[in-house]
């Protein structure tokens, strides 16, 4: 067993964890943060994007050792005193999702993207998307309420 | 999937790390960014009895000038190797090529050390490393050795590092004036190389004077194709690099498996070195 310190959501936790323990499994059956689900465990869908110490990671792809001191954020911690962020806003408003399984690692993704790219093109929200897959396909939402987020008005009959 | 159980060990300096690894022998195995080692854990195709974690060694990270050679710490991601200036300016293929690697998630993790010593011939880099004609710094018990790229990867996933050495940096020399591309085919954005080239080209006169060829997943380790390398030599336009580029199969021995057969392998190493040398030269 090996103690860790992780801060998630805001909020300090404590733990002894087995050294094998994914941060994705860590999150879920430990601390009950089940808004970061888990899709293919093959690191290929991003699912399971968290935000680890100011970056996106795939939780699937990380050891909960590894998170030791970091602070990490799930889509459950992005709304303020239950008030979501514009981006979720923009998820909702546009449609961005169809099952909404992966809404949790697009909205995580499209978050980084935000940060370093205020003004992304469309092709830009695509690139920075790749690693997060939507199985019904209701890509084009998606990107529209990136784009949205991002200030940019779409033309909802334009290919986004 | 869960991942067999082992020992965890989080040394906080190159010679503790390596020490472990002495301890550990043949049973103990490194893990850098994880994007490599996790998911042969999950998968359970390695059982290591002790990961030594080398993530918190800082000296391990950044990149450096040494004269005419850029020096990059073998624990600096992909994410960090895209858009550092000095790597941009003196190995602009390197940083082409990894913004190709799988994702930004993966690529926020993965580093350059990691992917090399993994030595999976569909990796990106190894290729890249090769033509750049790079050198790899492995610490060990008795101090540190250089070993060339050419020499590194042995065979498929296995590299030249001694179970108790550790990729401390990757040193390749400055190419400052020459053109680059990374010609990948792939199934998806994310997927790995079916083939890449990487093309690193010196021009003059109009014509080229020398060309570094890496091919990616042509065989159980990266490969250097030499005798496309030669016939470009003198190139000098379209219609001669296509030539050239016929040879580039040479000397390969691609696999089988569920994307592609041998020969079209060699035919995609082929399409791929023109596109990439085109592109690189600006003359496609």
């Amino acid at each position: 067993m090996t103690h860790i310190k992780v801060n998630v959501d805001g909020t300090a936790y404590e733990d002894d964890v087995e050294p094998r323990l994914l941060l994705a499994h860590y999150l879920r059956d430990r601390l009950g943060l089940t808004g970061t689900p888990i899709g293919c465990d093959t690191s290929n869908c991003g699912a399971c994007t968290v935000d680890l110490d100011g970056t996106t990671v795939k939780s699937c792809s990380v050891l909960a050792v590894q998170a030791d001191g970091g602070e990490v954020t799930t889509v459950q911690g992005l709304a303020k005193d239950g008030e979501w962020t514009a981006l979720q806003h923009s998820f909702h408003e546009r449609h961005g999702l169809q099952c909404g399984y992966c809404t949790p690692g697009m909205i995580m993704a499209a978050r980084d993207l935000l940060r370093e790219n205020p003004h992304p093109t469309s092709d830009e929200v695509r690139q920075a998307l790749e690693g997060n897959l939507c199985r019904c396909t209701g890509y084009q939402n998606i990107v529209r309420a990136v784009l949205a987020a991002s200030g940019q008005q779409v033309a909802e009959e334009a290919p986004a | 999937m869960i991942p067999p159980a082992f020992e965890y060990a989080r040394p906080t300096s190159v010679d503790e790390a390596v020490r472990a690894l002495a301890d550990a022998g043949e049973e103990g195995k490194v893990l850098a960014g994880g994007q490599s080692l996790l998911p042969l854990l999950r998968l359970r195709l390695a059982f290591p009895e002790l990961v030594v974690d080398v993530g918190r060694i800082p000296e391990l990270r950044g990149v450096r000038e040494d004269g005419d050679t850029l020096v990059i710490g073998a624990l600096t991601t992909h994410h960090d190797v895209i858009r550092d200036p000095l790597v941009r300016r003196h190995a602009g293929l390197l940083a082409a090529a990894t913004a190709t690697v799988a994702d930004p998630a993966v690529r926020h993790r993965g580093t350059l050390g990691g992917s090399l010593a993994h030595a999976d011939p569909a990796g990106d880099l190894p290729a890249v490393v090769l033509a750049l004609d790079g050198e790899l710094v492995a610490a060990g018990p008795h101090g540190r050795r250089t070993i060339p790229a050419r020499d590194f990867f042995v065979d498929y996933l296995q590299s030249a590092l001694a179970p108790d050495e550790l990729l401390v940096e990757v040193r390749v020399p400055k190419r400052d004036g020459w053109s680059f591309h990374y010609e990948k085919f792939h199934r998806t954005a994310q997927a790995w190389a079916i083939v890449g080239v990487a093309a690193l080209v010196r021009r003059a006169d109009g014509h080229i004077a020398e060309a570094h060829i890496g091919l990616t997943n042509m065989g159980a380790t990266p490969l250097r194709a030499t005798a496309a390398e030669e016939a470009l030599s003198g190139a000098d336009g379209p219609q001669a690099v296509a030539r050239a580029a016929e040879a580039a199969a040479e000397g390969t021995r691609p696999s089988q498996d569920l994307s592609a057969s041998p020969e079209y392998r060699e035919h995609l190493a082929r399409v791929l070195t023109k596109r990439a040398v085109l592109t690189a030269t600006g003359m496609g």
